[in-house]
């Protein structure tokens, strides 16, 4: 039994067929990494976790609830958060303020009309967000505004604010796309480490080989719009089946 | 002190000290020199000062913190004072009644217009706020005369049934204490007047810019302004930002609701241009003046286009002469020729330049100016302070 699974998923724009028959299954505790060549479905899949897009047909489930025609917000409290390929975070907030933010969303749900209590005494929310900082190692910048610092520090805390909520399923679109090399290794590095403490299920949608092999338990490839191979890190790398979908047939 | 920080507690007491002794603040000059058309301190012009600032700080509520600029936030200032008129017709001059209605119609006015408008965002939003305000202020005119008087204006007639009235005054009154009755205080040269009805509204003023501040400092503030700065990042925080930006709508709708409330009960009048779009337009101009999104912005904002509408536009030819009756007859009549164009009726010509040149240099408003000097004078204060303080309007 997988947390998220994926059954016969078929989705089509006008007369393009992004996805067909998709079948995948995530197992709870592990990183699975979604790899395949430009145009292959991979975000479109992703969309489809999240509530973003309906698939035509096929049935999306996890945990025990399927995530069809769900709104994000209800996606995300039953367990699902979601890293995005540019970072998004509340950029005109202080880095405090947006930790804060996913640790209200954990503790009062989706809409809590608490105008008159105050920001400045809610401890339990102030301690989890420092702690959370603390974790990531950001506890020094807590005073900046969020969108006056580095790329990878907003990476950085565009996780801490998904950890901030506990996930059972943390999902990854590309997390080192226009990276530099030290900060791609920082953040498998991160990564590896949430894995360690938290054992936290994660898919990840990536390009850069080096963070796949670094990271993944297991890798499904998708070429076409459909899971061609899916199996164990070690076999994937020579599988001829992938070869082809990456450099073509040798005619 | 009352749930707030230091800083906002001084804040608070600054503008109680402003607004208790706006009386003489406001008429520095003696009542008889040629400056006195630069007093402010007569009632009518403080009350709107008042009123307008609380018109501002609820409108500052929904565009200051989420962002969503509304275009027809002048609807619900009509229909509570459309309310509080009724409440004088039917039962008696007392203000409280009136008040309170004007409020809750407004509100349930705003969870409507809410409801809809908030399913767009951006320049969709402020259109189909617009549309509505104008729909409103239309039918003022035509199908709802029964409700309006139409172009007359509502107000009150002497066989209304007013049932409550008995005995009570023949103007808008708080149990008994009547909102016209001024206080003349004369000490040499000066005059000040202390008006009842202006204290009421600067009451209420004080309560509305303590609740703003409160909901500033809550945790329900931080939602609104995350909305502002990253509506996809709040939805994928499993927050859903549909409730938020209704209740903020809604309480800024309540805001504006007793805004025009007490406009009616300073002057239990009532007429369908308070609707119209130019005074949606004003209460926007008044936060983008004064600093969207800051908590003092919106209540300068107002004072100073109040100030400038009042005073500019009784400046007339005559004044002008007064003032260049020392320089020789040609130069005096091409000096008066050009500035009447910014003074009397031409005051609008004189708004728009400020406006423009507030703009361009201070985009923060009048707040981000205050800012400026007061970093200048060695002031640090604000440069540790990041909680509750943010970057201003504008992206």
């Amino acid at each position: 039994m997988g947390i998220l699974e994926i059954q016969n998923v078929n989705k089509s724009f006008g007369g393009l067929k992004a996805l067909q028959n998709v079948n995948l299954n995530i197992e709870e505790g592990t990183i699975h990494a979604i790899i395949g060549p430009n145009g292959a479905g991979k975000s479109t899949l992703l969309n489809c976790f999240v509530g973003k897009l309906m698939p035509d047909t096929g049935t999306v489930t996890f945990d025990g609830h399927s995530l069809l025609g769900k709104k994000p917000h209800e996606i995300n409290q039953i367990g699902v958060s979601r890293v995005f390929q540019t970072p998004e975070i509340f950029s005109d907030l202080s880095v405090f303020e947006n930790v804060m933010i996913p640790c209200f969303a954990k503790r009062d749900g989706a809409f809590e009309l608490n105008a008159l209590s105050r920001v400045q005494g809610q401890s339990d929310i102030r301690d989890k967000a420092e702690q959370m900082l603390i974790d990531v190692n950001m506890i020094d910048k807590r005073d900046m505004i969020a969108s006056s610092m580095s790329r990878g520090d907003k990476r950085r805390l565009e996780m801490a604010m998904c950890l901030a909520q506990d996930p059972k399923l943390l999902l990854l679109d590309e997390p080192t796309a226009g990276m530099a090399r030290a900060d791609t290794n920082n953040t498998i590095e991160l990564l590896a480490q949430i894995q360690d403490k938290r054992h936290i299920t994660m898919a990840v949608i990536e390009h850069d080989m080096h963070v796949v092999f670094s990271l993944a338990q297991k890798i499904s490839v998708l070429a076409q719009g459909t899971v061609i191979v899916e199996d164990l890190p070690e076999n994937i790398k020579g599988h001829p089946k992938v070869q082809e979908a990456y450099l073509g047939t040798a005619h | 002190m009352l749930g707030l920080t230091k800083r906002d507690t001084g804040l608070f007491i600054l503008v109680i000290c402003v607004t208790a002794l706006a009386p003489f603040i406001m008429n520095p000059f003696p009542a008889d020199s040629a400056m006195a058309q630069f007093n402010a301190g007569y009632p009518d012009l403080m009350q709107r000062f008042v009123i307008f600032g609380i018109f501002a700080i609820g409108f500052n509520i929904l565009f200051g913190l989420t962002g969503y600029l509304s275009f027809g936030h002048a609807a619900f200032l009509g229909a509570g004072s459309y309310a509080a008129v009724w409440m004088f017709k039917l039962l008696s001059y007392n203000i409280l009644p009136a008040i309170v209605l004007s409020v809750i119609v407004a509100g349930l006015f705003s969870v409507i217009i809410g409801f809809i408008s908030l399913r767009r965002s951006g320049i969709y939003f402020s259109i189909l706020t617009l549309a509505f305000a104008q729909m409103s202020f239309a039918m003022a005119y035509s199908v709802l005369t029964p409700l309006t008087n139409g172009e007359t204006g509502l107000q009150v007639y002497n066989d209304d049934p007013q049932w409550l009235k008995g005995n009570g005054p023949d103007a808008t009154h708080f149990f008994g204490l009547e909102m016209r009755s001024t206080f003349d205080l004369d000490i040499g040269a000066w005059s000040f007047a202390f008006n009842v009805g202006y204290y009421f509204c600067a009451v209420l003023m004080l309560v509305a810019f303590y609740l703003s501040m409160r909901i500033f400092r809550s945790p329900f503030g931080l939602m609104l302004r995350a909305i502002k700065t990253n509506q996809t990042r709040l939805n994928y925080t499993g927050l859903n930002s549909r409730p938020y930006t209704l209740a903020a709508f809604v309480i800024s709708g309540m805001y504006a609701g007793l805004a025009g409330g007490l406009m009616a009960s300073m002057d239990p009048l009532a007429g369908a241009e308070r609707m119209q779009w130019t005074a949606s337009g004003e209460v926007v101009l008044m936060t983008i003046l004064g600093g969207a999104g800051t908590l003092l912005g919106p209540l300068l904002g107002a004072g100073f286009i109040k100030y400038f509408e009042n005073i500019f536009s009784k400046i007339n030819e005559s004044v002008l002469h007064g003032w260049f009756g020392f320089l020789p007859d040609g130069i005096e009549n091409g000096l008066i020729w050009v500035a009447e164009h910014f003074v009397g009726s031409g005051w609008h010509l004189t708004l728009g330049l400020l406006f423009m040149l507030i703009v361009i240099f201070l985009p923060g408003g009048l707040m981000e100016g205050a800012t400026r000097i007061r970093n200048r004078f060695g002031g640090d204060k604000n440069k540790k302070d990041t909680e509750g303080k943010y970057a201003p309007a504008g992206e």
